[in-house]
């Protein structure tokens, strides 16, 4: 057998599976898109699905929430991560078992997590709302998730807590994985914490950095369940992503044909920024010197 | 060493730091757990307090009869993650090892293309997912909440365990093929023995990809309360118009336990494995 018959023969089965359950449905996706589909039969319609969507001004304001929900999560993300980590790679004692204790977000289904945080931002006996009025912050009940602005910013709140375990233990590796020489030729010649930090630690994590960057970015901007268990995308609105919008109107709705038109925008979407993305990270690992 | 030597106020300022961050991480698991022990009707009508007199462990007996397929929902999430993770190892490992060793045509376009799927989740294809599924007659079965869980895990799957594989020496396959054994004999009485920590690793990732993510594919094509994972079975409740949610947290917190304490128990190991990618560069 032939090397190239036999490396083939070895990722069939990969090949199918991902031939039924992504590039199929993706194909059939595209297809739907031109179609008026709903549970009563499909027509052809061309690009009238599209040309609805683009002249809808509050599908232009979902876009743009869509990007603001990303950066936002993810810069928090990134940020919560390099200071989780710097925190537990300090050589302080206990620092083993605070490790541990970053670990169970990250290891629960993400819905159980979620059903937590639905609780803390309730008005009537939230957490935080209690907190707030027995501090005397607050002279009412405070129902986070009921008013436009805080139900976006405690969803991104969530959204945070549900990445920060995984992007810190990721920095952590990787800041243990400095060599400590540069460190130390770093302290001889008199450099503080905060230069070393910021002259070693941080280029010497740079790749490792960017690519948790793309990681987080992708599964924020297609994240479902968070806003779906806390929201719904509502308050009027104020949490409807690109996906929450999706899954109401081809789900809830099931007016197939328009949500199809929807994911076939997300999916584009999504490789424009990645490829640009992509592109950047190479000029990082160049810049860095990584591979 | 000299270098590492914190200052006391340098060391009281890491405790806080490192008490704020875990707050924020574990702030979600210590509300639910006071809730659960408290009386319903106290949770709903007294005003917040931090503590009080009535604390019980009652609700974690009650949720039995509350939520009388919790038992079920515990075990399905478990039957769940570990079916993905068995099917996604069978194919990856193969696949894995074609990336790592062998030289064909189209390997990076192919690689970069089961990459690309990353980009996609669930939530955008389940249209046409949703036909895929009538059309096998899979739906309201495991395999509706299984095979996509499956297929969104591969990618990652190859990816990571390529690097693996990529690390153990030729040589030992070498003197294999020398002896005379075909390559799929090498691959399963040379390759894979050598690989099982690598192994470990990747499995853990995927179950915990499968594990975590039980709610779209659940909700969506499978209304067979006996078959369903615990976060959709116990979403359920939650959409009642009198939610017991003492006993809601209660089960959430005692459904969580098992994995969660084999991770923990594991985790010196599991977090070494799984950001070992992130050291490599």
């Amino acid at each position: 057998m032939s090397e190239s018959l036999f490396a083939w023969l070895l990722i069939a089965p990969a090949i199918v599976f991902i031939g039924f359950i992504v590039a199929w449905p993706l194909v059939e996706t595209i297809r739907l898109s031109f179609t008026d589909a709903d549970l009563g039969g499909e027509n052809w319609i061309g690009w009238a699905n599209y040309a609805e969507l683009f002249s809808d001004p509050k599908f232009y304001d979902i876009v743009w929430r869509t990007f603001y929900w990303m950066f936002l999560s993810v810069i928090l993300k990134l940020v919560m991560g390099l200071i989780g980590a710097s925190l537990l790679n300090a050589a302080v004692p206990g620092k083993a078992l605070f490790r541990v204790l970053v670990m169970p977000p990250w290891v629960i289904p993400i819905a159980i997590g979620v059903i937590g945080w639905k609780w803390l931002y309730n008005g009537y006996f939230g957490l935080i709302s209690g907190v707030l009025q027995n501090l005397g912050l607050v002279e009412d009940r405070v129902a986070l998730l009921a008013t436009k602005t805080s139900a976006f910013y405690s969803a991104v709140v969530t959204d945070v807590w549900v990445g920060t375990p995984m992007v810190t233990l990721f920095f952590l590796a990787a800041m243990q994985g400095v060599s400590r020489d540069l460190y130390e030729a770093a302290w001889v010649d008199g450099a503080g914490r905060w230069y070393r930090f910021r002259r070693i630690t941080i280029p010497q994590i740079m790749p490792v950095i960017v690519s948790m960057a793309l990681l987080s970015a992708i599964w924020t901007f297609n994240s479902f369940e968070i806003i779906w268990i806390l929201t719904e995308g509502g308050p009027r609105g104020a949490t409807t992503t690109l996906i929450i919008d999706t899954y109401k109107v081809a789900i809830s709705s099931q007016r197939f044909g328009e949500g199809a038109a929807r994911a076939v925008v997300i999916v584009i979407l999504l490789a424009i920024f990645s490829l640009f993305y992509l592109f950047f990270l190479n000029k990082v690992n160049k810049r860095y010197g990584a591979k | 060493m000299l270098m590492d030597r914190y200052s006391l106020l340098q060391k009281i300022g890491i405790y806080i730091g490192i008490f704020i961050f875990l707050l924020f991480v574990l702030l979600p698991f210590i509300e639910m757990f006071r809730v659960s022990l408290r009386p319903l009707d106290h949770l709903m009508t007294a005003d917040f307090t931090w503590w009080s007199n009535d604390f019980s462990f009652q609700a974690y007996r009650d949720m039995w009869v509350t939520v009388p397929l919790l038992g079920r929902y515990i075990l399905n999430s478990i039957f769940i993650a570990t079916a993905v993770t068995i099917m996604t190892m069978v194919v990856v490992v193969p696949a894995a090892y074609s990336y790592a060793r062998l030289d064909f045509p189209f390997k990076s376009l192919s690689l970069g293309l089961f990459l690309a799927v990353n980009m996609f989740t669930g939530a955008v294809l389940l249209i046409p997912l949703y036909r895929v599924m009538r059309t096998l007659g899979l739906l309201n079965s495991y395999w509706a909440m299984i095979i996509p869980g499956v297929a969104f895990l591969i990618p990652t799957g190859i990816w990571l365990l390529r690097s693996y594989l990529e690390k153990i020496p030729k040589e030992l396959e070498e003197a294999a093929y020398v002896d005379g054994a075909s390559r799929m004999y090498t691959l399963r009485r040379v390759v894979l023995p050598l690989a099982v920590p690598g192994l470990i690793v990747v499995a853990t990732s995927v179950f915990i990809g499968a594990y975590a993510q039980q709610f779209l594919f659940a909700i969506t094509f499978n209304n067979q309360r006996e078959l369903q994972p615990l976060p959709a079975g116990l979403f359920e409740f939650i959409g009642y118009q009198d939610v017991t949610w003492n006993q809601m947290m209660a089960a959430a917190l005692t459904g969580v336990l098992p994995v969660m304490l084999f991770f923990l128990l594991l985790q010196k190991y599991l977090v070494a494995g799984l950001t070992a990618g992130a050291v490599k560069e």
